[in-house]
């Protein structure tokens, strides 16, 4: 714009106006800020929201997208779209059961991988040309394809291994948090969602077969609970390593009688010993000298009551104690029994911090997304998600998961070529039957490969020793001697 | 063939209107000559049409309804009968003005007939109404100069048309904004706004000492009071950022605007604190996913269609704009995101900024401190209100539902921007004429300061 003025009316005026400039820029600063924003949101913000399953638009993007591929770590496919002559789109899930939950559906709504990587599968990132050019005659451009962290061998051995027992079985690597396996049974098999829907939603099936146990089902942790039991002492006693206890197979208080495994008495042991022997006895009693106020604080910054950092969808584990609580609860928590529970995956994601140094990894089973050429998308790195444990616990920890296995509940672990480091438990889950789910947590090392982590539950099995520990084996078997 | 004209006409419209936007700038370059100005605007009426024309045909396509047709021919005669009327009746208007009221006037139709013909229809008709109303406001300005002195009746108007809203009003959506008259719903707050502008500017043109300050900031506070009692949380800020800042400007003394702030702040604690709606809208805003099936709904859907459109947008009838509550009047900028494309409302807020930055600079070149308080008002209450509508929208601040101006359905809020469009341009063209006169008496043209930086700026 023009001004048709001198230069002392210049002045002047520059100088009267001094305040409307001052309005200007702060109003133009501000609408940069806003603009500023929009883009962030538009590049940064907005996959968040996008992604979000409330958004019902993703269901647009179908029109014009062939919904991309999902494939193991190694390159095995797990889902694929089938287009067939007349553009009809069917979704084929090659290995049906045995990835059923961990890939999920995307048919009678999503779950699983299906449902957290449903939009990158649901976009396109061919050249922009192309897409266009697509889009313009009225043809779909394909998705891209999403590769997991899953492992195709670990995953199937876990599942046969769990044979036809319902449970879980959650398999990570501690140092990144990648979700190597992932099974839950009942299973179904997604590409006869349809014909199986009705019979699987209706209220008189009680097997639940599209729950995914490993993140979503709550059990009494049983004797693997120890491993917060022990922790919290440890954390509490300074003078942990002069901890005695002499056990004749149970101890009672208060008219509450605790029994050791068919009430086989331990003799004189100290915490280590304890430990590995599962001794209820032991444990009752240390539960016993516990601050509680401590001991819940310490188990909420272990992940109970809390969200896991996941997008799975998961239960919330739950540990409720107060001061106000009977000695006989207080004996029966700090044995894993009590009102304690939690899911597979959160005891595979305690173990991997223990393995760790404490330190958890945020788990993460989306690896990395290609475009239809292959070219990648998008890498996703492993993050930290915090340190759980201090160092100095985690190694007595680990210490003492050794001795489960060297000399406790889990000798059938002791390998030439690998070192595992565990905890068995047998959760017992109804007052009126000796039926228990077998449990077994740990990891197993060995110079030269990544750790490995396992969480496993057998439902209404048995003993941890005996039905969980065989499936450890057989896990860690695969991995570090099998898959050379 | 129906998908080829809504894909090829999403890109295109896109490029239109960034060139669009692009002139709109580039009008503020200073050594422009008259004639390379006119050709600009020139350029900026081609790009217009040519945007409403892509559009339509995308509209059509889709919807293969004859009656489109016809109320996009409707709408061109609209267009064009506006303008030639500036040009013939007004010679010293702002082309700019009249371009970006038109532009915007359009992209409301445009979206409008996409979300629901019916309301579309009654927009045209309100912006024919007012658009034949306004044509002589600038004429006014001009002849009529005892606006200055009716400082208590601006008062009393404000007061008393806020009080009936509170007490009379229909409550929509948790607030008070609208009464009937006649059986037509009208936002009386809108028209209070410029009113409210006139009375500020009446107190302190003349007297900025304490005592008239005093007494115009009582009256302020009474209107920003009763606002707030009718929970129109969005119009009562207007109506206290707008005091203030020409509070400022009047007095020249950073000190009031420091004060005004700092009180403000103090009240929006306290706001919060007492008034859960208050609370309602932060909460909203600084987690929407955590409360999406309540509270956080609307922002969510809202910053769905913006998330999904992208920067292209998914094309005209091809989102799911009708998801967002109350999409036509407070998210209509999510909408033109959602369908043309991100780019494209990008676009749309810089040509809102360029109307604010013309306001403004009519406020500086004015003689006359009445003047420069009112366009400096009417400046700020656009501005801020088209701030206070994307910002609410996109999640970069609690959404406070008011409307977009000019683009937003709603016939209160489109009378009310047009009069202030055309106050503006009256006081355009009163300075124009003093440039003539002024201009016959030198030989160099020179350029204001605002205008140096505004240069740098571009």
């Amino acid at each position: 714009m023009r001004s048709y003025l001198d230069n002392t009316e210049k002045v002047k005026k520059g100088k009267k106006n001094k305040e409307f400039t001052v309005v200007t820029y702060s109003f133009l600063a501000a609408f940069l800020c806003l603009m500023g924003y929009f883009v962030y949101f538009q590049y940064g913000e907005s996959e968040q929201f996008i992604n979000n399953p409330y958004n019902k638009r993703q269901e647009l993007f179908t029109r014009s997208v062939i919904r991309g591929d999902i494939y193991s770590a190694d390159g095995v496919t797990l889902a694929q779209s089938v287009v067939d002559e007349d553009g009809n789109e069917t979704r084929l899930y090659p290995y049906g059961r045995i990835f059923a939950h961990v890939v999920g559906y995307s048919t009678h709504g999503r779950s699983g991988i299906e449902e957290m990587a449903n939009f990158s599968l649901l976009r396109s990132n061919i050249f922009y040309m192309e897409k266009a050019v697509n889009q313009i005659q009225g043809e779909k451009s394909p998705g891209d394809s999403v590769t997991t962290t899953l492992d195709y061998d670990l995953q199937l051995r876990a599942f046969d291994a769990l044979g036809t027992y319902d449970g879980a079985v959650v398999v990570m690597e501690p140092e990144t948090g990648k979700i190597l396996a992932m099974v839950s049974k009942p299973d179904f098999d997604p590409n006869y969602l349809s014909e199986d829907w009705e019979g699987m939603v209706s209220e008189d099936s009680d097997s639940s077969a599209l729950l995914n146990r490993a993140t979503q089902g709550l059990y009494p942790p049983g004797s693997t609970f120890k491993i917060f039991t022990t922790l919290a002492y440890i954390q509490q006693n300074q003078d942990y390593n002069e901890y005695v206890y002499q056990c004749n197979g149970k101890y009672t208080l208060d008219n509450k009688t605790i029994h050791c495994h068919k009430n086989k008495s331990h003799g004189t042991e100290n915490l280590k010993d304890s430990f590995a022997h599962s001794c209820n006895s032991s444990y009752a009693s240390l539960g016993m000298t516990l601050d509680i106020e401590q001991f819940k604080k310490m188990c909420d910054g272990l992940l109970f009551n809390t969200a896991l950092p996941t997008t799975f969808e998961s239960s919330q584990s739950s540990f409720v104690l107060s001061t106000e609580d009977s000695a006989s609860t207080i004996m029966e928590t700090a044995i894993g029994q009590g009102k304690t529970l939690v899911t597979p995956f959160h005891m595979a994601l305690i173990t991997c911090a223990i393995a760790n140094d404490g330190v958890l990894m945020r788990p993460y089973v989306i690896d990395h997304t290609t475009d239809a050429e292959g070219n990648m998308v998008e890498q996703y790195t492993p993050k930290a998600y915090g340190t759980l444990i201090a160092e100095e616990d985690t190694a007595i920890l680990q210490e003492y998961m050794r001795a489960v296995v060297e000399e406790g509940t889990a000798t059938k672990l002791l390998s030439d070529s690998y070192e595992v480091y565990g905890k068995t438990g047998s959760a017992e889950f109804s007052s009126s039957s000796n039926a228990s789910h077998s449990w077994f947590v740990g990891y197993a090392h060995q110079e030269g490969k990544k750790d490995i982590a396992v969480a496993i539950i057998v439902e209404d099995s048995g003993i941890g020793s005996e039905y969980a520990v065989p499936i450890a084996k057989e896990i860690f078997e695969e991995y570090y001697i099998e898959k050379e | 063939m129906t998908n080829l004209i809504v894909e090829i006409s999403k890109y295109l419209m896109t490029l239109l209107f960034a060139c669009y936007t692009y002139e709109c700038f580039s009008a503020f370059r200073g050594k422009l000559s008259e004639e390379k100005k006119n050709r600009i605007f020139k350029r900026q009426m081609v790009l217009m049409y040519l945007i409403h024309l892509d559009a339509y045909l995308a509209i059509f396509a889709v919807t293969d309804d004859i009656l489109m047709i016809l109320f996009y021919v409707f709408q061109v005669i609209f267009v064009a009968v506006t303008i030639s009327c500036y040009q013939m009746l007004y010679k010293g208007a702002s082309r700019l003005l009249v371009n970006n009221m038109c532009m915007l006037l359009l992209i409301g139709f445009i979206m409008l007939t996409r979300l629901s013909f019916d309301k579309a229809v009654k927009q045209f008709l309100i912006a024919l109404a007012a658009m034949i109303v306004t044509l002589m406001i600038p004429f006014l300005i001009r002849k009529v100069h005892f606006v200055r002195k009716l400082t208590w009746l601006y008062a009393v108007i404000g007061i008393c048309g806020l009080a009936a809203v509170a007490i009379l009003g229909a409550t929509s959506y948790g607030a008070k904004l609208s009464i009937a008259v006649g059986g037509i719903s009208v936002q009386l707050s809108e028209f209070i706004k410029i009113i409210f502008v006139f009375f500020v500017a009446c107190m302190l043109y003349e007297r900025t000492d304490f005592k008239q300050v005093c007494i115009a900031t009582v009256i302020a506070a009474i209107h920003v009071l009763i606002l707030v009692l009718s929970k129109d949380l969005g119009g009562a800020l207007i109506f206290f950022v707008t005091y203030l800042i020409m509070l400022y400007v009047a007095t020249r003394k950073l000190f009031y605007l420091a004060g005004g702030v700092l009180a403000g702040s103090i009240a929006a604690a306290v706001a919060y604190q007492l008034f859960a709606h208050v609370r309602v809208r932060v909460l909203a805003w600084s987690d929407p996913l955590s409360v999406i099936d309540n509270e956080g709904y609307q922002i969510c859907q809202s910053l769905f269609a913006i998330g999904t459109g992208g920067w292209f947008g998914m094309g005209l009838y091809q989102g799911m704009p009708e998801k967002i509550p109350v999409v036509e009047q407070d998210f209509i900028f999510s909408a033109i995101s959602e369908e043309l494309g991100g780019i494209f409302a990008l676009c749309l807020l810089m040509v809102c900024v360029s109307c604010y930055l013309m306001f403004l600079n009519v406020a500086m070149q004015m003689k006359e401190q009445f003047y420069k308080l009112v366009a400096l008002g009417l400046g700020t209450v656009y501005g801020f209100q088209v701030f206070l509508m994307i910002g609410g929208v996109t999640k970069f601040i609690p959404s406070t539902g008011v409307t977009l101006p000019l683009v937003s359905y709603g016939g209160s809020s489109l009378l009310a921007t047009m009069v202030v469009f055309a106050i503006v341009q009256g006081m355009y063209i009163l300075r124009q004429d003093e440039g003539n006169i002024n201009e016959a008496k030198r030989t160099k043209q020179r350029k204001t300061r605002f205008d140096e930086e505004i240069e740098e700026l571009s």
